[in-house]
Parts: C-alpha cells; sequence; structure tokens
C-alpha cells in the first residue's frame, strides 16, 4: 500500500513537468511581450528592453525555461506581474475558495447523482428512466457560463432569493480564518450569520459547476447497478431472501459504484477547469478567476502556476481514488 | 402415499418466455413431488428445463416468465399466489434454502462472507429464544457450528474473509452453510457440484449426504448426471425438453426405466454404455416445440399417436410414474433396449 502511493507519487512528477512544458511553450509563443506588460503604459522602448533584460526574456526559451524548473525546483513560484507578490502567496490565499467551491459541487453531484443513477436502474424503462436520461443528456449538454446566466437571472435577479456575486456579503465581516474554507470556518468560529451567508453565496455557483458531475455521475451508477443486477450473486441473495430495499442500496450499490468512483476522480479534473468559468461568471475570488486575470496580463508565472496546482491537485485527488476503490473492493486492495 | 406426507408438490406447471423469436415454452406439463425428508433429485439434458423448475418453486424466474398453468404446493400453500414481498419475508432464505449452480459467481465479492451469511440469518433466523439482545450473538454462533458441520477450517476467521480467499470446493460449503441457516424445510440444490473438479464433486456430494441424514433434509436436487442421482437421491424425476416424463423411487427408475428417453438416457451413462452410445436428433426447441410427446422425433418407439397429445401419466402401485403411449392401457410394453 505504501509501496503502491510512492509508486504514484514517483509516476506524477514526469507528468507535471510535461504540463510545465506544454503550458510554457504556450504561453510564451503567443506574440505578447510581458516585458511590456512589466514595464506599464508609458514606458519608452529603452525601458521594456531593460525589463526583458532583467527577466531573461532575451534568452532563448530553453534558458529561461531552465531558469524556470530551477526557481521551481527550490519552491519559488516566481513574482505576479499582476499584483507584484510572490505568485504562492497570491494562490494560497485563493485555493480555499476554490476548493470549497469544487468539493461542494462534487458532494452534491455525487449526492444526487448517486441516488438518481439508483433509481432509474431499478425503475429502468419506465418513464421515470426516460425523465431522467433527459436529464441527464441534458446535465451534460447545457453550457456552464449559459446555465449559471440563467440562474442568476432566475434567483438573484428576479426571485431575489440568493446573491448575485462574491462569497460574502459586503455587509458580512468574515469569520476568524483558519482554514481559509468559509463554511468551516464561520462555524469554527460559531458564527452562524456568516455560515448561512456564506451557503447562500455558495448555492448558485456550486449547482452551476455540479450539473455536470452530477449528470455524468447519474449515469455511470445508473449503468453500473444495471450490470451488477445481472450478476449471479445478485439472483443468489434474491434467493437468499435479501429484502430488495437492502439488496439494492447496499450489497448491488457497493458493487456498482466502483465505476463510479474512478469517474468521480477524472471528474474532479473536469470541476476545476469549469471552476475557471464559473468563477469569472460569480466573481468567486478561487484561483479559477485569477487564472483569467493572468492570462488577460499576461502574467506567465501566475498561469504556470495555477496549471501545476490543477496538476498536482488531480493527480492527488486520483491517488486517492485509487485508494479508496481498494477500500470497496478487497480484491482491487490485493493489488495495490 | 398420503397428501400429508408431501412437503412440496408441482402440478402440471406451464411456463413461458416471449423472446424475439416468438414465445418459448420453457416448462410444459411438469408434476413434481417431494414427500418430507426426502432427497429427489430432477434429471435431464441441458436445457431440458429443470433449473427453470428450481426457479419457479422460488420465484426468481426471468421477469419476462409468465406461469401459464399449475400449481406449486409447498406445506400446504400455493407459492405461485404469492407476490415477490411475501417470498422474500416468509419463504427464500427461511422455509427454503438454496444452494446455487456456480460458487464461484454465487458470492458477492466485495462482502465478508460472515456479512453475507449473517445477513440472511438477520432477517429470517428464527429467535434462539435467548430474548432478543442476544439475537446476533445466537445467529454467530449458530452459523459458527453450521460452519464445522461443512468442514470449514477455522470457522471464525472464515467469517472475516472475503470470497475471493476461498477455493471453489470452500465456497460451495459456505453456500451450503447459508442455504442451511434458517432452518429451512426444504433445500434446492441447482447442480451444486457442476462448476467443481471431480474430486471437490464427490466431497460435496458425500456433505450433503451427511447433512441430509443428520438434519433429516428434504432436498430437490438438480443434476444432468444419473451417477449423482444414484449416490444421493431418494427419488428421481426424469425431465425432457420442459416435460417430466418418468418418476419413481431412485432404485426402481435405474433398474426398470420405462420411458424410451429414460432407458436411452441411462444408456448413455460411459458406467454403463457399452460403446459410446447417445441419442440420435437434438433436444426439442422450445420455441416450436413437436406437438404431443415432444420426445418422439427421437424416440426409437414412436407411434403415430405419440404426436397426437401429451401422454397421459401412469402410476404404478410403487409409485413409479411414466408419461408414455407405450404404457398406457392396452398397449404392448416396450422392448427395453439391450
Amino acid at each position: 500500500m505504501l509501496r503502491f502511493v510512492l509508486r504514484r507519487v514517483l509516476l506524477v512528477l514526469p507528468v507535471l513537468f510535461g504540463l510545465l512544458v506544454l503550458t510554457f511553450v504556450l504561453v510564451r509563443v503567443v506574440p505578447n511581450d510581458p516585458s511590456a506588460a512589466l514595464a506599464g503604459q508609458n514606458a519608452t522602448p529603452q525601458q521594456i528592453a531593460e525589463i526583458r533584460a532583467k527577466y531573461g526574456f532575451d534568452q532563448p526559451l530553453i534558458v529561461q525555461f531552465g531558469i524556470y524548473l530551477r526557481q521551481v525546483a527550490q519552491a519559488d513560484l516566481g513574482t505576479s506581474i499582476q499584483s507584484g507578490r510572490p505568485v504562492a502567496r497570491d494562490i494560497l490565499q485563493r485555493l480555499p475558495a476554490t476548493l470549497e467551491l469544487t468539493f461542494a459541487a462534487l458532494f452534491l453531484g455525487a449526492g444526487l447523482g448517486v441516488p438518481l443513477g439508483v433509481l432509474a436502474a431499478v425503475r429502468h424503462n419506465t418513464w421515470l428512466d426516460h425523465a431522467l436520461r433527459f436529464f441527464t443528456v441534458g446535465g451534460v449538454a447545457i453550457a456552464s457560463f449559459w446555465f449559471a446566466i440563467m440562474l442568476q437571472l432566475l434567483f438573484s435577479m428576479q426571485l431575489d432569493l440568493l446573491p448575485l456575486r462574491g462569497r460574502l456579503g459586503t455587509a458580512m465581516a468574515p469569520p476568524a480564518q483558519w482554514t481559509g474554507l468559509l463554511l468551516l470556518d464561520s462555524l469554527l468560529a460559531w458564527r452562524l450569520d456568516a455560515f448561512v451567508d456564506a451557503v447562500r453565496h455558495l448555492a448558485l455557483p456550486a449547482v452551476t459547476l455540479s450539473l455536470g458531475a452530477m449528470a455524468t455521475i447519474t449515469r455511470f451508477t445508473r449503468s453500473g447497478v444495471l450490470e451488477t443486477l445481472e450478476k449471479e450473486y445478485v439472483l443468489y441473495e434474491i434467493a437468499a431472501g435479501y429484502p430488495r430495499w437492502l439488496l439494492v442500496a447496499v450489497y448491488v450499490l457497493r458493487n456498482s459504484v466502483v465505476a463510479t468512483i474512478t469517474q468521480i476522480g477524472l471528474l474532479f479534473g473536469a470541476l476545476l477547469a469549469g471552476a475557471v468559468v464559473v468563477e469569472s461568471i460569480y466573481d468567486w475570488p478561487g484561483i479559477g478567476s485569477y487564472a483569467v486575470a493572468a492570462i488577460f496580463t499576461s502574467d506567465y508565472k501566475a498561469i504556470l502556476a495555477v496549471t501545476l496546482l490543477v496538476g498536482v491537485v488531480y493527480s492527488i485527488v486520483n491517488i486517492l481514488v485509487d485508494l479508496i476503490h481498494g477500500l470497496v473492493d478487497r480484491r482491487v486492495a490485493a493489488e495495490l | 402415499m398420503s397428501a400429508g406426507d408431501l412437503l412440496l408438490r408441482v402440478e402440471g406447471l406451464r411456463i413461458s418466455i416471449p423472446t424475439d423469436d416468438g414465445v418459448a415454452q420453457i416448462l410444459d406439463h411438469v408434476d413434481l413431488r417431494i414427500p418430507r425428508g426426502r432427497i429427489v433429485g430432477v434429471v435431464g439434458e441441458s436445457g431440458c428445463g429443470k433449473s427453470t423448475l428450481a426457479r419457479a418453486v422460488l420465484g426468481i424466474l426471468p421477469r419476462a416468465a409468465r406461469v401459464d398453468a399449475g400449481r406449486i404446493v409447498f406445506e400446504g400453500e400455493d407459492l405461485l399466489a404469492l407476490d415477490q414481498r411475501e417470498l422474500t419475508r416468509r419463504i427464500r432464505g427461511k422455509e427454503i434454502g438454496f444452494i446455487p449452480q456456480d460458487p464461484f459467481l454465487a458470492l458477492n465479492p466485495t462482502f465478508k462472507v460472515g456479512t453475507q451469511l449473517l445477513e440472511i440469518m438477520r432477517w429470517h433466523a428464527p429467535d434462539g429464544g435467548d430474548g432478543g439482545g442476544g439475537r446476533r450473538g445466537a445467529h454467530r454462533a449458530r452459523l459458527l457450528d453450521l460452519l464445522r458441520a461443512v468442514q470449514i477450517a477455522d470457522p471464525e476467521a472464515a467469517l472475516d474473509r472475503y470470497p475471493h480467499q476461498f477455493s471453489g470446493g470452500q465456497r460451495q460449503r459456505l453456500l451450503i452453510a447459508g442455504a442451511l441457516a434458517c432452518r429451512p424445510r426444504l433445500v434446492i440444490a441447482d447442480e451444486p457440484t457442476t462448476a467443481l473438479d471431480v474430486t471437490t464433486q464427490l466431497q460435496i456430494l458425500r456433505l450433503l449426504r451427511d447433512l441430509a441424514n443428520r438434519f433429516g433434509l428434504s432436498m430437490l436436487f438438480v443434476t444432468h448426471d444419473f451417477g449423482v442421482v444414484a449416490q444421493l437421491c431418494d427419488d428421481v424425476m426424469v425431465m425432457y425438453a420442459g416435460q417430466s416424463v418418468e418418476g419413481g423411487g431412485t432404485a426402481e427408475i435405474l433398474e426398470r426405466p420405462r420411458h424410451p428417453y429414460t432407458q436411452l438416457l441411462l444408456a448413455c451413462h460411459p458406467d454403463r454404455a457399452q460403446d459410446l452410445a447417445g441419442i440420435p436428433g437434438t433436444v426439442a426447441s422450445p420455441l416450436a416445440p413437436p406437438p404431443g410427446c415432444r420426445f418422439h422425433p427421437r424416440c426409437p418407439s414412436a407411434r403415430p399417436d405419440c404426436a397426437v397429445a401429451r401422454p397421459a401419466t401412469v402410476v404404478d402401485a410403487g409409485g413409479h410414474a411414466v408419461g408414455c403411449v407405450l404404457y398406457h392401457a392396452g398397449a404392448v410394453p416396450a422392448a427395453r433396449p439391450s
């Protein structure tokens, strides 16, 4: 088990290296000069050239990449052009907001998707199954930026039920910061008013982000349960007199969620990517909106750092998924 | 034999299942009687409906299957009149234990063996009379006794292991323990040795015979092997293409088979066959079964009236029943193939 984790972590390193190469090339191939942005609006060509030399932008790309890699290896992600602060500090400050959003979306997606999938499988080929299939196809197909705006129009503008944007009302004093996760912090500080406000702000972004995940999880759970229901051991369990609800909710489900769990690991990547769009629309102060701002200002160190972070988080989540897989099915654990 | 001795009585059971190619008549007039305390073998070639019969008794037929006629009377009650909920609550696992065909596929791979077996007892085992509080403990103790009875080494440890950690023979022993867990009145075994290798088959058969003697079990034993019937069963019922063709005491049937199909089937058994005998032709398709006796296209003694109607069953004084026109009143007894 420990060996499995170590091996997987070692395998992640080349993946991250490849990720950095790709991003570096993509960011720097685009013909815009970070030196100009750094020098400011009224800079003379000479000033820009000085900055170019200072930051090494006049060096060949491969040399620049070498310098950057050495910095990263020393845990130095560089300084943001946009904010003038270390990129690492910016990201650490904004990461909790993104984690809160993605995990909320994930729990929403799995919490609703798994039961809906079971329901669709148990009611196989009934009107309910067809209705859920319509919903899942729609859930995957609907663009999140459109869905987000529709939700804002309905719940914020028309009904005035939920806030339009942000993480916390401007009038609300934020709770003492322990984890950066507002829901957790407000509970730790026993600030129920802040908790309720944070939940109200989280609701629309989380629903927007979870829609695709929920639809995918519903579909995977449905097909997993349908496949398991055909198994010989389910027939045996029926013959042995297991109550129907217990059979489906426990004995069938555990065998069916294996595919779903793997899918959730992969979905996490989609959620992080989706967060970029959703955060921008809802003005959510996470790394997604940070990345968008960085792209607009050619803040390439920030872009690289966000990419690297997303890669690391995605890899960790997928290692965890494999471990959970082993917990659910002991035959897999024996191979880890 | 008076009806009071009968634990299970299947009468004129007809089951069909719609398929893309038409309606398949998978059981056509099946009769079966299981007296209390006896082991009754149901024997026939693959696809003759043996397993369907076993599943019909438990109500676990495929969803599309339809019961067109007949009764399955268990302890005076028609099981066909019960819905799935009633069957689960009162019959399956509790009154009727089930030993499945393939022990490699029948255990849920993601749950501990103990969890799966105790689950049956949790819903169906009679109270041990210990006042409720120690129910789980009582179930566990009984299960451990049963695991010892089916000769599982180190039963305590076995409960905490997963199915893939057991061999096929051991898994079948676990499933036998599961079938007996709630002291059922009837045990249905669906070819329980077919998936096992020969030496293990023998051990499982011996175990079943010992358990049957020890606990006075009544059993419906599905098999395609007359050798197994000879070793284990008190009575036997022979099926062909969804029809029951002959039934009676095992010794009687083995010594004096009457139906031409039984005679040929016995002649096919490697122990008895002089050379590699076989039955010409193939088993009738349930989609388009031949009219009358379904065996008549392959029968060496077939007569024109065989194709007219299903032959009525004739029972002699010894309880030997046969459904063949050769034994109808006035017919000339068939010569046995030598």
